[in-house]
């Protein structure tokens, strides 16, 4: 035990001599984790329309009018020909083409139908689609209330669709997201820590000064984790804090339940790091190593993309993706209020992986030593 | 002084031959370090590939739970509609409304339709009636995404059920998807991923180059070579261009004929941009290795300092006009966030060297801001 403690006051001591690594290690996550939500806003509110008004009639105008007073789109130029809205498509400078046909006002009263023509700028799926929804729904809204006043009598008919938005009835984005920014800031710094560590005494031979010691190898492993364990947890302290102080985000499960999940993920992703660490042999490979499986980790978990849009076979790999089922878990218990019963099958995948990469780590590492 | 002697029309032939034969032991650096070698051909070709697959924006096979407090024909037959489609996987229906709470909580489901009771009758009678979709709204993205389709599915079998009498006047809006038809998520993904992909890994190639002769004690010798400063950065800066050029192949042969992407402009213009952004990405190392001190200092500030800014600033996950002003500011000073641009208009859309000039100044500008910055700090040290 005592030998422990020793190599903890080590540990400790090395990692508070550098000044250096210990300000990027929490200033830079927590500049982070202050600024960066603030990029994602989906609430689109600044959709550029071009709009090539064959028509030019009192009903044509009016429904422009509804249109760019929604608020949700901007009006960028009216056009006299679809391939002048085109070009400004091309540029980056419209994002939707609004075209009215001749006569729409006049065959409207004659014919009952007539068609308006949308064009998307469709390569960001995600805006597109909405832009286009938000652009049909405001036309049926307006195709209601024209209804209405040739017919006053006629009432909205058919079946309606009301929305209810759960656990953030705001419909905030940011919600959303900063408990996975934090999951991910978490597992950076954890991974990374411990990966680069234990290269870092191969890259420099002091390892071989440790082997010839009577150190047992349990020893010197547990004091290569714990100080970092203790250094993750304090950065998803202080996340947790800001998230409160910045978001207001007041977790609605239970605190306890949240620290004893991420206690185990943090001895899994140490376990992860000291598992590259074992296989490389310079701190360059652990650091491509670990940016390799720390992207595959986000972009796979979750956090920007639905797990649900994946393949098949990519929804499958994500089980095994300890940070997806990290963040799930915080946007369960942080926002949903989700009890143990509920996240008990993250919670026995995690713990199922800290074993397994902790033993893999050890067993490689008595190989190479 | 031995310059000097060779007089004006030799110099020129002795700094090319002195940078060449310099480029030629980093290569052997480079190349002799057979596992970093592997890492950093197959890595970048890897996640482009497979981001190019797994990421997307689509609604598919989602679970919902249906609460069918009618069980009328009317909400079975729209149950079914719903079913039919290859959006939604219904897990349960008619349970109890407050099962509805605790499958949320468990995460089983991302929304839940509520029919009401005397779904049917209410139809009939008054000729309307009203269905409630409740989403997930801890995921916006999505909760919006199933939203809008549950409302498209629902509006178009209210309108098969009762045609135009009901509306004496329709518009009918008739939607085209440009560029991307089917709405698939590589045609944006993939250049930004291309663009954060290639950033990330060409600063942490050149992180650790010049810190690590200096922590290795190597940079003495290379300061007492006659090697000027800027010679020194080139020849660090050429070899990972080599190699990043051939991974630039890979990715753009992969994105082409496994991910579906054809490149609709000019391969040359593409090319040539590229090499321009990896170069800027490349000199942007060798900054922070030249104001670091340590490895292990350089690797933190290319990794924890800008993966998640690199990611989240690019512009292709959160549009950037979106985003509050000061953040665009700093959005701005990322490079990847201007080839990105480039991609997506050569690649995508097609656009010629007109419609990216400007992108183009900006990342030509970076690279010669930075180089010199570089030169600068490096004659700093070696006073």
């Amino acid at each position: 035990m005592s030998v422990l403690s020793v190599l903890l006051k080590k540990e400790f001591r090395q990692i508070f001599r550098n000044k250096t690594i210990l300000a990027i290690s929490f200033v830079a996550p927590i500049m982070q984790f202050i600024v960066l939500p603030l990029a994602a806003n989906y609430e689109i509110t600044n959709i550029n329309l071009a709009v090539v008004d064959h028509d030019r009639s009192d009903l044509s105008r009016q429904m422009i009018d509804r249109i760019t007073g929604s608020g949700y789109f901007r009006l960028v130029d009216y056009t006299a020909s679809y391939s002048q809205a085109y070009a400004l498509v091309e540029s980056d400078k419209a994002d939707l083409i609004l075209q009215i046909p001749n006569g729409f006002e006049e065959k409207l009263q004659r014919e009952k139908v007539q068609k308006v023509f949308i064009a998307v700028n469709a390569i960001n799926g995600m805006k597109a689609s909405m832009g286009g929804a938000y652009l049909n729904s405001i036309i049926a809204s307006f195709n209601r209330s024209i209804v209405l006043e040739a017919m006053p009598t006629a009432a909205p008919s058919g079946i309606m669709v009301t929305s209810t938005a759960w656990f953030n009835p705001d419909m905030n984005y940011k919600l959303g997201l900063i408990p996975g920014i934090l999951a991910f800031l978490v597992t950076l710094i954890g991974g990374l820590l411990s990966a680069l560590n234990i290269v870092r005494e191969k890259e420099s031979g002091t390892i071989e000064q440790i082997n010839v010691t009577p150190i047992r190898k349990r020893d010197f492993i547990l004091g290569k984790m714990i100080p970092f364990w203790i250094l993750a947890n304090v950065v998803f302290t202080i996340g947790l804090v800001l998230s409160y102080l910045l978001y207001g985000i007041v977790p609605q499960g239970s605190i306890l339940l949240l620290y004893v999940f991420v206690a185990v993920y943090l001895v899994a992703i140490l376990g992860f790091g000291l598992l590259v660490s074992t296989y490389c042999a310079t701190q360059q490979q652990a650091m491509f190593i670990i940016f390799f499986f720390v992207m595959v980790f986000i972009l796979m978990g979750g956090l920007f993309t639905p797990i649900d849009s994946m393949p098949g076979w990519a929804q499958v790999v994500t089980q095994f993706n300890p940070l997806a089922h990290l963040i799930e878990v915080m946007r369960m218990v942080m926002l949903k209020g989700s009890s143990l019963m509920d996240i008990l099958p993250h919670f026995l995948a995690i713990a199922a992986m800290a074993v397994v990469l902790n033993v893999w780590a050890v067993l490689n590492y008595r190989k190479t030593s | 002084m031995m310059h000097a002697s060779m007089g004006t029309q030799g110099k020129r032939p002795a700094h090319l031959s002195q940078l060449l034969s310099f480029v030629r032991k980093e290569f052997r650096h480079v190349l002799r370090d057979r596992k970093t070698l592997l890492i950093l051909f197959g890595m970048p070709v890897v996640q482009v590939l497979l981001f190019g697959f797994v990421l997307s924006n689509e609604v598919k096979n989602t679970q919902i739970i249906v609460v069918d407090h009618a069980k009328d024909q009317a909400s079975q037959a729209l149950i079914e509609k719903i079913k039919a489609s290859h959006y939604f996987t219904v897990v349960a229906d008619t349970v109890p409304q407050s099962g509805v709470a605790a499958a949320f909580r468990q995460g089983k489901i991302k929304a839940a339709l509520v029919f009401p009771v005397n779904f049917q009758n209410d139809l009939l009678h008054d000729g309307r009636n009203t269905v409630q979709v409740i989403a997930d709204a801890t995921d916006i993205n999505l909760a919006n995404t199933i939203g809008n389709y549950l409302t498209a599915i629902i509006t178009d079998y209210s309108r098969s059920q009762q045609p135009a009498l009901a509306m004496p006047y329709v518009i009918l809006p008739e939607i085209r998807m440009l560029y991307n038809p089917e709405l698939r998520g590589a045609p944006n993904f993939v250049p930004g991923v291309m663009a954060m992909v290639l950033m990330l890994v060409s600063v942490m190639m050149t992180a650790v180059a010049i810190v690590r002769e200096k922590e290795m004690g190597t940079m003495e010798v290379l300061l007492v070579s006659p090697m000027r400063p800027a010679l020194i950065i080139l020849s660090k800066a050429i070899p990972y261009l080599i190699l990043s050029f051939i991974n630039l192949l890979a990715i753009l042969l992969l994105s082409t004929t496994v991910l579906d992407l054809p490149i609709s402009g000019s391969l040359l213009l593409l090319l040539a941009e590229s090499m321009l952004f990896i170069t800027t990405c490349l000199t942007l190392g060798i900054f922070i290795s030249i104001v670091t001190d340590t490895q292990q200092t350089a690797m933190f500030v290319s990794l924890i300092g800008m993966m998640l800014p690199t990611i989240m600033l690019s512009g292709f996950m959160f549009p950037i006009e979106d985003m509050p002003y000061p953040l665009q500011v700093v959005a701005n000073i990322v490079p990847s966030r201007w080839y990105y641009v480039i991609v997506k208009d050569i690649m995508i859309k097609g656009a010629g060297f007109s419609a990216v000039w400007r992108e183009t100044a900006v990342l030509a500008g970076m690279a010669a801001f930075l180089f010199i910055v570089c030169v600068k700090k490096f004659k700093i040290r070696l006073a």
